[in-house]
């Protein structure tokens, strides 16, 4: 099971700028490697990264192989209303892992 | 040891190399060990490949110099994992505020790095990630506006270790 951290504030005014920080535990296997025996090590990545707020997309971004290890992505997005923000992240051989978080707008 | 407590000269049984015979061997190691080290390198993007991936991403459009900060550290001991942040200068309103923001690399296998989607409704255009590098080279960062120009900050970057070199586990 994927572990993926997620730092944002519980509560926010209407109308703040919330800064987001994710981290999910992934290799990010480039597919540029090899083994010790010279075979080739297949990519293995997430290649995309989504956050939704109630269901409306705050952001999104494609990953390369260029991205570090345990992918830490940090953004921001204006506070709208209270709910569920959603984070999905999708990659190579059926990856897929989503996490969410509950905040309160007053 | 010396055998100079004895009272008694070392002998001299045999010649040992002088700095002058390594000296003299010195061009001929360069020519054998360096050079083809400098030749035989791995595959990697070239300056032609990141301007191919900058053009699929800003079209015949006018890359500008400015209003985007690339923040990531001169020098770099591990190149596994850089900081990277990208801070673009826009108002963020409904009318004028960043639409993308991508990171490039000259000298990865691979020149992309990331590429965001963002909106007006991020509020403030900027980005942060930790990133891989092979070697020491310029990273890019271009943010695309609302209003269909691009602008871009380069960073030259010094690698003492890089990223997948390293033995695999």
């Amino acid at each position: 099971m994927p572990r993926a951290l997620i730092k944002l504030p519980p509560t926010a005014k209407r109308g703040e700028i919330i800064e987001i920080k994710t981290l999910i535990s992934h290799e990010m296997e480039t597919g540029f490697r090899h083994s010790s025996t010279g075979a080739p090590i297949a990519r293995d990545i997430i290649t995309n990264f989504v956050a939704t707020w109630n269901g409306e997309e705050i952001f999104s971004a494609r990953l390369f192989p260029a991205i570090a290890a345990n992918p830490f992505i940090t953004f921001h997005t204006i506070a709208t209303e209270s709910g569920t923000i959603e984070f999905r992240w999708t990659g190579d051989n059926g990856y897929s892992a989503s996490e969410q978080v509950k905040i309160t707008v007053e | 040891m010396g055998a100079t407590g004895r009272g008694r000269r070392p002998r001299r049984t045999h010649r040992v190399a002088s700095r002058r015979d390594l000296l003299a061997l010195l061009p001929a190691a360069a020519v054998g060990g360096l050079l083809p080290s400098l030749m035989v390198r791995p595959a990697r993007a070239t300056p032609a490949a990141l301007k191919a991936a900058i053009a699929e991403v800003i079209g015949d459009a006018q890359l500008n110099v400015g209003r985007v900060k690339l923040e990531i550290p001169p020098l770099v001991e591990n190149g596994n994992t850089v900081a990277c942040a990208v801070k673009v200068e826009s108002p963020m309103s409904a009318t004028d505020y960043v639409k993308a923001i991508h990171v490039f690399n000259e000298k990865n296998p691979q020149p992309n790095v990331v590429s965001a989607k963002l909106g007006a409704r991020a509020g403030r255009a900027a980005i942060a990630t930790r990133i891989r590098l092979t070697d020491t080279q310029t990273v890019t960062a271009i943010a695309e506006m609302s209003d269909g120009s691009f602008w871009s900050h380069s960073v030259d970057v010094v690698i003492t270790l890089g990223a997948c070199l390293e033995d695999p586990l």
